[in-house]
């Protein structure tokens, strides 16, 4: 897999947001592949910058704030970054990439039926010819991801549906051309337990369908371990450890994925309390030279106040920890 | 839907039938009419005879049970002043008033909508801080001065538009923009804040993510959603234009209906200002049952 060229490859990405009180590095420095086929999963906690790597790459940054890009994204070797915006409305979203986002009640508009919104990316890209064929177009997309009697659905508002269907209702929407990449920000965290693994399984078959590259943000580690093939991990911004899922789960190689792996409990698991992780993120507005995590760490080094670079400790795991150096 | 109709209507008469206790109570504490009718060394004896005549020798509760059945059967009486029926003399004016209201409203809406919306598109640019001008501006002067500093700039100076009359549709420009460059600021604000806060919404973003050119996503996707709470302040001053519109109608010499109550009220000519007030106020109150139906065509999620 690592012989083909990546479908999108990021490079040093950095996303600076002008907020009130400063200029903020909501992502700095941050490079990852992602391949045909390929889950990769994003994960950190709030804040740490996933779901704003994953709009950079859209460039759909929030429209007041929404600041300066720099670094490469390639898509199929094409640049993104130097793309207008009407270029990128027109040839890149909803038809290369597409994005399926947290909260199904708020991500398909209230006053619009389902149909009407079902409809449009056909349209927008002119993959149809008629409005009629669109909404044919529309109900095919309902029926993958299994809504029954998807004719009679098409007419309804998004508020006639549960959360469920309406994730499925919008993953049709962000599938509806065929994307080669899909990007979908914690699409079940909103959902009950018995919904996420439907979401989940539908992911799985679509991507086993059509071969389309997905980019997973979660702070759930249990999906990933049931979706991804690949997982990078987001501190402050930065991407501190990357890796195929059985080496991040077997040897964690970074301080911070080890605790985020030790806070999870296990079934019969005696434990008087969860455990929790020391301390708070550093602020983005001023954020520490060194290793970002240095202060929370409980292996902390001198040399941790010198940025660590990635340290190759196995096949494509990569650990951005000076605890790793002697391993190279 | 039906239901709601029904219902609408039932609380629209009872706010007709309290509308009409108030105009008729009113317009009486305003003094004698026929005080006003004879000349004023007349006998006392005419003067008792003309009070007869008109029933106004009745106590003042029969008077209004007498002026409601006879009003129901629509005979508001003859007009002390113009001798002819009323409600005939209302209904021939009250065409002008709405005329002038609807181009007036049109008005408001065609400078409050684009200025709203770009506002929010565009916020603190220049196009935001022109909109804030404009809106200000009409809300800060008087309707009066804006229609005479109109005819001063239009009418005496360029010579482009006519100054008062109402024979061709041109005729309505002026009085239209009078009355209707008021509200222009609260719809421009209410319009400008429904769409920052929508266009910031997931559901815009998610039609931004699947490709939807801009101009379809403000306009269509984002635009119905700001409407809602537009529609209710529209459908407030819209009614404000047709009791409002008498000071603009005087200083056009509109021949509307406004214009003809004041100079009834002068008159203290009883039949046609209640038959023009109670006429207002059922135009009003249906246009206000019109705002209530139209919420679930914008909003599906409102069922009536």
């Amino acid at each position: 897999m690592t012989e083909q060229a990546p479908l999108l490859s990021v490079k040093n990405l950095t996303t600076h947001l002008h907020l009130r009180r400063g200029v903020v590095r909501a992502v700095d420095g941050v490079s990852f592949e992602v391949h045909e086929g390929e889950t990769l999963g994003l994960v950190g906690e709030s804040g740490s910058g996933k779901t704003m790597t994953c709009l950079s790459i859209l460039q759909l940054l929030p429209r007041h704030g929404g600041g300066k890009l720099d670094g490469s994204i390639k898509l199929d070797g094409t640049e993104l970054l130097s793309m207008s915006e009407n270029e990128m409305a027109r040839n890149v979203r909803g038809q290369k990439v597409a994005m399926i986002s947290q909260d199904p009640m708020t991500s398909l508009n209230p006053v619009f039926s389902v149909g009407d919104q079902l409809s449009g990316p056909f349209l927008y890209h002119k993959l149809v010819r008629s409005v009629r064929e669109a909404w044919k177009r529309a109900a095919d997309g309902l029926r993958n991801v299994r809504i029954h009697s998807p004719e009679q659905r098409l007419t309804n508002y998004p508020h006639q549906f549960s959360g469920g269907m309406r994730q499925r209702v919008a993953t049709a929407m962000a599938l509806a051309c065929s994307p080669r990449l899909l990007i979908a920000d914690e699409p079940t965290t909103a959902l009950d337990v018995t919904v996420q693994v439907q979401i989940m399984s539908l992911l799985k078959n679509i991507q086993r369908d059509t071969g389309v590259g997905i980019i997973l943000i979660t702070h759930d580690l249990s999906i990933v371990a049931g979706l991804c093939h690949r997982v990078a991990v987001m501190y402050a911004g930065r991407i501190i450890e990357t890796g195929k899922v059985r080496d991040i789960y077997r040897t964690p190689g970074h301080p911070y994925t080890q605790a985020l792996l030790e806070a999870i409990p296990h079934l019969g698991e005696k434990r008087e309390q969860l455990t929790a992780i020391p301390g708070q993120p550093p602020s983005l507005l001023d954020p520490p030279k060194g290793c970002r995590f240095a202060a929370r760490c409980p292996k902390r080094m001198s040399v941790c106040d010198d940025y660590p670079p990635g340290f190759e400790v196995g096949d494509g795991h990569v650990v951005h920890c000076w605890l790793k150096a002697d391993q190279r | 839907m039906q239901r709601v109709v029904v219902k609408g209507l039932g609380n629209a008469i009872i706010s007709i039938l309290g509308a009409s206790l108030i105009i008729f109570v009113i317009s009486r504490l305003s003094g004698d009419p026929v005080s006003l009718m004879l000349p004023i060394d007349a006998p006392k004896s005419a003067i008792d005879e003309l009070r007869r005549n008109l029933g106004l020798d009745l106590p003042i509760w029969r008077q209004y049970v007498l002026f409601l059945s006879h009003a129901v059967q629509g005979d508001f009486g003859n007009s002390y002043r113009w001798q002819m029926p009323a409600l005939q003399l209302v209904l021939e004016r009250l065409p002008a008033t709405i005329g002038l209201a609807i181009a007036a409203f049109a008005f408001s809406v065609l400078l409050s909508v684009p200025l709203g919306v770009m506002s929010a598109v565009y916020r603190g640019s220049w196009i935001d801080q022109i909109g804030r001008v404009v809106a200000m501006t009409g809300q800060a002067m008087p309707s009066f001065w804006v229609g005479l500093v109109l005819i001063l700039i239009f009418a005496v100076n360029l010579n482009w538009l006519p100054a008062f009359g109402a024979e061709t549709p041109v005729h309505v420009i002026l009085p239209a923009i009078s009355l209707g460059w008021y509200p222009v600021a609260a719809q421009t604000r209410i319009i400008r804040s429904g769409m920052l806060e929508v266009l910031d919404s997931d559901y815009i973003r998610m039609g931004r993510a699947v490709g939807t050119p801009e101009r379809l996503l403000i306009w269509k996707y984002a635009f119905r959603n700001a409407l809602l709470p537009l529609v209710t302040i529209m459908g407030v001053y819209f009614a404000g234009m047709l009791s409002g519109a008498f000071v603009v109608e005087t200083v056009f010499a509109w021949p509307g209906l406004g214009r003809t109550v004041v100079e009834a009220v002068f008159a203290r000519d009883y039949p046609v200002v209640q038959a023009g007030v109670l006429v207002t106020s059922i135009v009003f109150i249906l246009s206000n049952l019109l705002v209530d139906l139209s919420y679930s065509l914008i909003d599906p999620r409102i069922r009536l």
